[in-house]
């Protein structure tokens, strides 16, 4: 347990897990003046990782027999490559390594959920950092900061691609299409409108929270069976079990925890590859 | 669930983040794998060549091979040729100097024949000289036949 030599309960426990380290407490739903840094540290921090990583693969890449380290990330970067290809047609410049960045980052980040979860807490706490938690992608702040980001770029292709005229007239035109009287063409355009507008912020909104729900739940799920270990109080039947009990249970969610760590990272790379792709794609 | 700043944080770590993967890292990972692909595609096509010229190879070989054997038939047949042609002029020469030397052969038992006859009949001739010499030695005076036996020696000769 974090606080050590004090008794916390279980709900205590549980709640300091899920305190964020913040610039300043936050009362309200939204508040952008307040800043997590926790999240902030360890999404730079592994995103770090990520491109130092990619950097050194990408800057010993040789077209001759390549290494262990070079094949693996190859075989990464011909995945996406691939699925870029068939799902956004245009200039992929961008795009694909882009998807190559979010896969690579979102992997990383999730994997944060396989450490121990007092790990991180207790080094913080014996720095004097009291609340602290590891797991970027289980702050909706990350998520949805990443989808707000596939969203301006959803924006920007769909202005690049279709310029701003054609951009707006879709957003009017589509998807119920548009009539030549100017009074249904009127008509027509208010639903149009409303419909893209909510399916913008739907995309945004469900892509984040689709990687928020997954890893918070995961990261609650791992708290969960560390008060099975945390609630060791000397030998006796009640404790041993509880201790086999988290061996096992810890065991297996984390084995199972593998899965949803690279199918969550994969689902997110894909839909803003089809999210961007639709930006290519006019009605 | 509560929304702040980190959002906006996040926001622009991410655009950053793929922005340096599209400049420094894409390029050449995907550079290195296209040119791979492309040295693999070489090798097979070389590959394909290769075996293809084998085959080329092997056609001429076997072509070469035949016109050999035809050739070798050929020689071993003059060979043939020539031998019995060698031998049969060595037979002829032979003939020749088997003729030769035994018409000299012949020539010589003839003229040592008429050697030893001639000197056999010398020796008769002394030998009947002698002998009517000593007949004749008490009657008749020796230079008074002297002209016969000179006669008679002249025509055992």
């Amino acid at each position: 347990m974090s606080s050590a030599g004090t008794e916390v309960t279980s709900s205590e426990y549980i709640k300091h897990h899920l305190t964020h380290l913040s610039s300043s407490p936050q009362t309200s739903l939204v508040d952008f003046s307040v800043i997590r840094w926790d999240t902030m540290f360890f999404s730079v921090l592994t995103g770090l990782i990520v491109i130092f990583l990619l950097r050194a693969a990408a800057s010993k890449a040789t077209a001759g027999v390549p290494g262990r380290f070079q094949a693996g990330v190859e075989m990464l970067v011909e995945l996406v490559e691939d699925q870029s290809k068939s799902i956004v047609h245009g200039n992929r410049a961008f795009i694909a390594p882009l998807a190559l960045t979010v896969f690579c980052w979102v992997v990383v980040m999730n994997a944060i959920d396989l450490l121990p979860v007092d790990l991180f807490p207790m080094l913080a706490g014996l720095m004097g950092i009291h609340n602290l938690r590891p797991l970027p992608t289980a702050d909706l702040n990350a998520t949805l900061g990443m989808s707000f980001g596939v969203l301006i770029l959803v924006l920007y292709y769909n202005l690049k691609i279709k310029g701003i005229g054609g951009f707006l007239h879709e957003l009017v035109a589509a998807p119920f299409g548009t009539s030549k009287n100017p009074f249904f063409a009127v008509l027509l355009a208010i639903p149009n409108f409303l419909l893209n507008i909510i399916e913008f912020v739907s995309k945004t909104v469900s892509l984040g929270m689709r990687l928020f729900g997954n890893m918070y739940a995961g990261e609650l799920i791992f708290f969960l069976i560390a008060l099975l270990g945390g609630a060791w109080a000397g030998f006796g039947v009640g404790s041993v079990l509880a201790f086999l009990g988290h061996i096992v249970a810890g065991s297996i969610w984390a084995i199972f925890h593998v899965l949803i760590v690279l199918l969550q990272a994969f689902i997110f790379m894909m839909l803003t590859l089809v999210y961007i792709g639709q930006a290519h794609e006019s009605h | 669930m509560n929304l702040n700043a980190t959002l906006f944080a996040q926001t622009i770590v991410f655009i950053v983040l793929a922005l340096f993967t599209m400049k420094l890292v894409w390029p050449f990972l995907i550079g290195a794998i296209d040119e791979r692909r492309k040295k693999i595609a070489d090798g097979l096509a070389a590959a394909d060549k290769g075996s293809a010229s084998l085959k080329d190879a092997e056609v001429r070989i076997r072509q070469l091979e035949t016109d050999a054997r035809a050739k070798a038939q050929e020689i071993l047949a003059q060979a043939d040729k020539r031998h019995a042609a060698v031998v049969e002029e060595a037979k002829a020469a032979a003939k020749v100097e088997a003729d030769r030397l035994i018409a000299g052969a012949k020539a010589e038992i003839d003229s040592e024949m008429q050697r030893a006859k001639d000197t056999l009949r010398e020796q008769v001739a002394a030998l009947a000289v002698a002998g009517a010499e000593k007949i004749l030695r008490r009657e008749v005076n020796a230079q008074a036949h002297a002209d016969l036996l000179g006669q008679l020696r002249q025509e055992l000769r």
